[in-house]
């Protein structure tokens, strides 16, 4: 058994390497099944496979649906026998893949296919992983529950600090969602580090949860448990084409990043894999992404023609993500710190954190009503507390601190103890928001 | 639990005889159920841990274990889930024994809709469940919205450790129903004719009486419920409470990753604690002697309730079961809605979500029933085969068995199934396919994972029959095996059904160690249907279908699991005695 796997493979090689063209090598005849993990949910898995399998009428498709997290697990522990392709929005699953030697190098015909797409590259620069569609972030928000609470409708991160929408926010964690830590990260790289914490410290106020699952924000907000949420955009499109009463704007500092599709390593199915992944990429695969159940931005332009109206077009529309010129190497230097940080300063204490801002906003109310010089500097000091986190930009990208977020491999030995920062940084945020509370509720005395 | 019986033993005659040693078929069970322990909970754990507990570089290390103790954030952690857990066990016992003593001490109309609808909630399978919970009891779920509009307040009862706690006992109280009612029912008549001939009635017979001899079921249930609420995750993930010991675990293994040594020491914490209540519980029972002889008068007599009395038990039972029933009645409403969107009810009906769900994938439901099934009947074999190694035999070692066994219970899903990953993928079946990633592999790690719950019913259920009435077998010249047979699992039977339906029903549902181990749609359980559903918001209206099909189909065994035993006993039992009072 081994031993064909083996010769087909070489066979497979060599024709690669005589040079035979894609047409003669598709020729090839396809296996009957292909094996797919993916983070999507069915319906967005389901109307490509139907797609593929009529182009491909010897071909079955096998779907297994993991969270991306247990994918890359799965995907880890079974090199022996591995599924064929890895099929997931977070760029950041495929680079962990990658490093580690798991995404096979497929030749896919690319013709067509912008190489850059809002600032970032399409596909993986090594050729080992694709991106199929892109996706931005944004807030989607119920707009009944907005009617009945008479909140207005937000426009950018900055309107979500705003005290009106308190205990109407959700999120979910950085450390938890792919998506969600590319939203943190580009607030941050758009903003800068320290302004961009203070905006997502404010925000934080205004949290009515700190989800652990990106599909609980846009199902909170579908169910109007909470008004608004902070989203990739295909959760509020999909939704809205459901038929739930919700939006879903895009702010100005937003970025578009691809998701994607890789062939692992050693796939028994490599022919039908590739051409799953070649269909993806083609005119009918991307006219999928249009789906009212999809919703996914195409990567080819002519695509957008058959699009509804009003529906967003990175290549008409200039300013979509391409507002940050998002910095790659910097994000994946500081990725497990972010999340460690985010989890201590604002997952962990959100109760600490939504009562100190509170105060905070009940202080201003008084105080607006009856200025004083004291109460306003006790609030400014509360306000100080409450919009810094215990480390600059500068140590958050140094390698002795972050290198301790890295999981530690054989390769990478470890430089110092998270266990340690994270004590610290926790005993921070604690003492910051409880000083904090009572420094605004001081100031509400004072005046 | 496990003692009772040995220890009381220890100042009896009888003893003698047990010191003739272990036989072979003892040794043969042991080692059998030892292997299958070690095979599929011991060696895949252990092999994730000791990868986790190396550090790098330098060998084992117990650093990681004094970082827990100095980061305040897991000691907070620690006590809340002390505390959530232990609260759980009071509100769901104020919920369990008052339906457990109705259920078996009078006769009450409604009793076999709270035997049945008691089960339910353990049934509620996992994202369905909570979803159901938030649309009715959430801060803008139903109750709040109408509560806002008509008195412009809000409960605010699905909110931190106070929200764990309320639908954790919701949520677990049945595992203190079963239990006790099992136990209740297996005490014999005669015990009460005698607490009344000596003069007591009423409360004080409760009291005195009844309630002390159902202590083995009523502990083995208030454990059950302690450690489950301990190491759930899912209930405060959904709730996003985060600030616990099992939320803080996953967090760590699943976004730090793999090799974080600290999600494991969480583990192995979450273990000990978990074997210490276990433990102790067995402590509580120690020195006493919970079997009665007599067999046959059918459990304890059921009396009628005086007008007042029946009053008082429809007022306590209706709105319990109304609470209870809450987030089923919450799904069947999401299965049969359009869009449900911040109000009280859907904006419309529609069928068309089960049309879906048989249509696409009815495969989900017949694979439930079968590996459920299958890990429910291998439970009930090891449970009864280790509680009885442990109550009636003196082989050493038997007391680990329990312990290994119990700590299942504590071992966090994603963990068992990585491990079961990392030692099985390699090998495989006749047709290639991997056998880690087999419908046969996802049953025997479904029942790994659910035998804690069987084992406990069986370990009350054996405690409570006498021995005597295996040495009247064993004088009439049977065998061991025979008298464990022909007397002991059919003396056991109510509580052997309970041992059944428990691992069954939390089977149907069981989901981290599912999301792992499935691999193809058409061997996939119905959880982890509800689970690919539920993850989109056009899913979620077929998501709730599943769910309520998933319910429905447990349901369903429940009653025909508790019918068997039900005939089974009455069969056994003497003619009807009942009838003279």
């Amino acid at each position: 058994m081994r031993l064909i796997r083996t010769t087909r493979r070489r066979l497979l090689a060599g024709s690669a390497a005589l040079g035979l063209t894609p047409v003669l090598a598709r020729a090839q005849a396809l296996e009957p099944r292909v094996v797919i993990v993916t983070s999507f949910s069915r319906e967005v898995t389901t109307p490509f496979v139907q797609g593929f399998e009529k182009a491909h009428p010897g071909t079955k498709v096998e779907v297994q649906n993991r969270n991306t997290a247990a994918a890359v697990a799965f995907i880890r522990e079974t090199r022996s026998n591995p599924p064929d392709l890895f099929w997931a929005s977070a760029p950041d699953a495929f680079e962990v893949l990658k490093a580690d030697k798991l995404l096979a190098k497929p030749q896919i015909d690319l013709a067509g296919i912008p190489e850059r797409i809002g600032g970032r590259p399409t596909n993986d620069p090594d050729g080992r992983y694709f991106g199929f569609a892109v996706s931005g972030y944004g807030i989607m928000y119920n707009t009944r529950y907005l009617r009945a609470n008479r909140l207005p409708e937000p426009k950018e991160w900055a309107d979500l600090t705003k005290p009106i929408y308190a205990g109407h926010v959700g999120i979910s964690a950085p450390s938890r969602s792919g998506t969600t830590h590319l939203t943190i990260e580009t607030i941050l790289q758009g903003e800068g580090w320290e302004k961009g914490w203070a905006q997502l410290l404010e925000m934080a106020g205004n949290f009515a949860q700190v989800s652990d699952r990106s599909f609980g924000v846009p199902d909170a907000v579908n169910s109007g448990q909470y008004g608004l949420g902070v989203v990739i955009d295909f959760f509020g499109l999909a939704a809205k084409a459901s038929g739930f009463p919700v939006e879903f704007v895009y702010p100005t500092v937003t970025t578009l990043v691809p998701a994607n599709i890789g062939m692992i390593e050693g796939a028994r199915n490599p022919n039908a894999a590739r051409a799953f992944i070649q269909f993806l990429l083609s005119p009918e695969g991307q006219e999928v992404l249009l789906d009212p159940k999809v919703m996914r931005l195409p990567v080819r332009r002519e695509t957008y023609a058959k699009a509804p109206q009003g529906f967003p077009n990175p290549f008409e529309n200039p300013s979509l993500g391409a507002r940050v010129a998002f910095d790659t190497d910097l994000s994946e230097g500081r990725y497990e710190l972010l999340n460690s940080l985010f989890d201590r300063m604002i997952t962990f204490r959100l109760k600490e954190l939504t009562d100190a801002w509170k105060a905070v906003r009940a202080a201003e109310a008084q105080l607006a009503r009856r200025d004083n010089a004291e109460g306003r500097r006790l609030l400014a000091e509360a306000r100080a507390k409450l919009t810094r986190v215990p480390i600059t930009e500068a140590q958050a990208s140094d390698k002795d601190i972050a290198g301790a977020f890295r999981a530690t491999r054989p390769d990478r030995p470890a430089t110092g103890r998270q266990a340690q920062f994270e004590e610290e940084w926790d005993r921070f945020a604690l003492a910051s928001f409880t000083e904090a509370r009572r420094l605004a509720e001081a100031a509400a005395k004072a005046s | 639990m496990s003692a009772t019986t040995l220890e009381t033993a220890t100042a009896r005659p009888w003893r003698a005889r047990l010191r003739t040693g272990a036989t072979a078929s003892q040794v043969i069970a042991a080692l059998l159920v030892a292997a299958f322990l070690l095979a599929f909970l011991v060696v895949p754990v252990g092999r994730v841990f000791a990868a986790a507990f190396m550090d790098g570089t330098s060998g084992p290390t117990l650093v990681h274990f004094g970082d827990f103790f100095r980061t305040s954030l897991f000691i907070e952690s620690f006590w809340n889930s002390l505390y959530v857990a232990a609260m759980s066990v009071v509100v769901a016992s104020l919920i369990a024994v008052p339906l457990a003593v109705i259920l078996t001490r009078y006769r009450f109309p409604g009793t076999a809709l709270i035997a049945t609808l008691g089960v339910l909630p353990l049934v509620m399978p996992p994202f369905v469940g909570a979803v159901a919970m938030q649309l009715i009891f959430g801060r803008n779920g139903s109750i709040n919205l109408l509560l806002m509009d008509w008195f412009d307040v809000r409960i605010e009862v699905m909110d931190g450790l106070t929200g764990v706690i309320f639908v954790q006992s919701l949520h677990y109280f049945p595992f203190i129903l079963m239990n006790l009612s099992a136990s209740l029912s297996n005490i014999d008549i005669s015990m009460e004719e005698a607490g009344q001939n000596l003069g007591a009635r009423g409360p004080t017979l409760l009291r005195t009486i009844v309630l002390p001899l159902a202590m083995p079921g009523y502990l083995a249930g208030a454990s059950l419920v302690f450690v489950k609420v301990f190491d759930d995750l899912a209930t405060p993930l959904l709730l996003n409470v985060t600030n616990m010991l099992a939320p803080q675990a996953y967090l760590r293994v699943t976004s730090v990753g793999l090799a974080d040594p600290m999600g494991y020491v969480i583990s192995v914490i979450l273990v000990a604690v978990s074997v210490a209540t276990m433990a102790g519980a067995a402590l509580l029972l120690r020195g006493r002697d919970y079997a009665t002889q007599q067999r046959g008068g059918g459990g304890l007599g059921k009396r009628a309730l005086s007008p007042a009395g029946r009053a008082l038990a429809w007022a306590f039972v209706v709105p319990v079961l109304l609470l209870v029933l809450a987030p089923h009645f919450g799904i069947l409403l999401l299965s049969l809605a359009t869009v449900w969107s911040y109000s009280p009810l859907p904006d419309g009906f529609t069928l068309a979500h089960y049309d879906t769900v048989l249509r696409e994938s009815p495969q989900f439901i017949t694979n439930t029933l079968l590996f459920c099934g299958i890990a429910g009947g291998i439970d009930v074999v090891l449970g009864v085969t280790i509680s009885w190694l442990v109550l009636r035999t003196k082989l050493p070692g038997r007391r680990l068995l329990d312990v290994t066994a119990m700590s299942a219970l504590a071992v966090p899903g994603l963990v068992l199934g990585i491990g079961i990953l990392r030692t099985y993928f390699d090998v495989h079946l006749p047709d290639g396919t991997s056998l880690a990633t087999s419908w046969i592999m996802l049953t025997i790690v479904l029942a790994v994972r659910r035998l804690p719950y069987a084992l406990r019913a069986a370990s009350a259920a054996l405690a409570q029959v006498h021995r005597s009435l295996e040495e009247a077998a064993e004088n009439l010249g049977a065998g061991r095996m025979l008298t464990l047979v022909r007397i002991v699992v059919p003396l056991m039977a109510g509580g052997l059904a309970a041992a059944f339906v428990t691992s069954f029903a939390t089977a149907a549902v069981e989901l981290s160690a599912t999301l792992v181990l499935v691999t193809r749609d058409v061997d996939a359980p119905l959880s982890y249907g509800i689970y690919v559903f539920m993850q989109s918001a056009a899913g979620r209206g077929p998501g709730a279908a599943l769910g309520v099909i998933a319910v429905v189909v447990v349901a369903v065994c429940t009653w025909l699991a508790n019918r068997l035993a039900e005939r089974e006993r009455m069969r056994r039992a003497r003619a009807p005695a009942e009838g003279g009072r």
